[in-house]
């Protein structure tokens, strides 16, 4: 009696165990894009409407986050950055992170239903679905392109956003859609590349396991390249401006040099400095992302209190 | 007897309550204000079942 006692007290999860199982960072980014996706769009949003909305966009990014937690429980106990976990730490029980995962998402999608409309609960349900079914149980132990594909599901948020808005998507939601998809494979290559050992450790087939690094050094060119000009054919739209164009000629100059450095060396080189260049182009791709959106909303503003500006 | 062994479990439950309390109140508000922009956003209604009446709307005008 006495041992199973233990066992249940030990399992016992903390607040801060059910946050972690949303996955706070990735929501955070879920939520940026998507205020940005609202924000930029041609038609007013009511501020408890948009509010309302990005909260039931978060918690939806969080269900999804729970639900893979749930699937990837066994190869997250084996990588060393996620064996902290709440569920391979024990302290949460697979089946509350499934419970919790199917709740919030149902939750989620049927409030974001009434909150904005069908098409904004649509597209969320679709993503949900996209990252926790499509990328999360057949794509990642499956194809090393588990990361392209698996990309198009943090790419769905801003989209989301301008739905909740416009009711509709447009060349402007699919252009931020794009940019989040072609950033994301040379963003999570550049960090497997330095992040050795772990993928391998789990049997997820990364690329850089599968084909080797010389290959995903050329991949990582070829995506940086492919995504450049959607960079800038965005600002080229009704949502771009002044500073978004400026941003984008600086991040994509920067992250294009860094991309070509990356990929004109070789294992010895990067060994020999401690993968120096690598660790700068995840760097740069961090801030890639985060400059694009912030300098679409700069616009978005200026166009706003500036009027004649643009 | 009362029992007042204080274990480390109990600071566990407690943050997890007081956790999904606060939540809970948070969501409470939410529903509330979107509920009242949505009906008022509707324009004419009445309060016993907030059905918009377009024969309010002509009596005003």
């Amino acid at each position: 009696m006495t041992d199973t006692n233990v066992t249940t007290f030990e399992r016992e999860a903390g607040f801060g165990d059910y946050v972690a199982l949303l996955k706070p960072r990735v929501m955070s980014l879920v939520v940026f894009t998507a205020l940005v996706g609202l924000l930029v769009a041609p038609v007013a949003v009511h501020p408890v409407v948009a509010l309302s909305s990005i909260v039931f966009i978060a918690v939806g990014a969080g269900a999804s986050g729970a639900l893979n937690m749930w699937w990837d429980a066994d190869i997250d106990a084996v990588m060393r950055r996620t064996s902290r976990r709440p569920i391979p730490a024990g302290r949460v029980a697979p089946d509350e992170a499934l419970a919790i995962g199917v709740a919030l998402s149902g939750l989620s999608v049927t409030l974001l239903a009434l909150a904005a409309n069908l098409l904004a609960a649509g597209l969320l349900a679709f993503t949900i679905f996209f990252y926790a079914v499509v990328y999360s149980m057949w794509l990642k132990r499956w194809t090393p392109q588990n990361i392209v594909i698996g990309g198009a599901a943090g790419a769905f948020p801003p989209v989301i956003g301008w739905a909740v808005a416009t009711g509709g998507v447009s060349v402007e939601a699919v252009l931020m859609f794009a940019l989040i998809f072609m950033w994301t494979p040379p963003h999570f290559w550049a960090l497997a590349l330095f992040m050795r050992g772990d993928y391998d450790a789990a049997g997820v087939p990364m690329l850089t396991v599968t084909h080797g690094r010389r290959v995903t050094r050329n991949h990582i060119l070829a995506y940086t390249v492919l995504l450049v000009p959607v960079a800038l054919g965005l600002g080229l739209t009704g949502i771009g401006g002044p500073v978004y164009l400026a941003t984008a000629l600086v991040m994509n100059a920067l992250f294009l040099s860094g991309a070509v450095t990356v990929w004109r060396r070789d294992e010895t080189a990067a060994e020999a400095d401690g993968y120096r260049a690598e660790k700068r182009l995840f760097r740069v791709s961090l801030y890639y992302l985060f400059a694009h959106f912030s300098a679409l909303l700069a616009d978005a503003v200026l166009r706003a209190y500036v009027p004649g500006l643009w | 007897m009362a029992i007042k062994a204080e274990h480390e479990i109990h600071r566990r439950r407690l943050s997890r309550n007081v956790g999904v309390g606060l939540v809970l109140a948070a969501f409470v508000v939410l529903m509330f204000g979107l509920s009242v922009v949505k009906i008022k956003s509707l324009g004419a209604t009445q309060g016993f079942d907030h059905v918009v009446r377009p024969e309010m709307i002509e009596t005003a005008q």
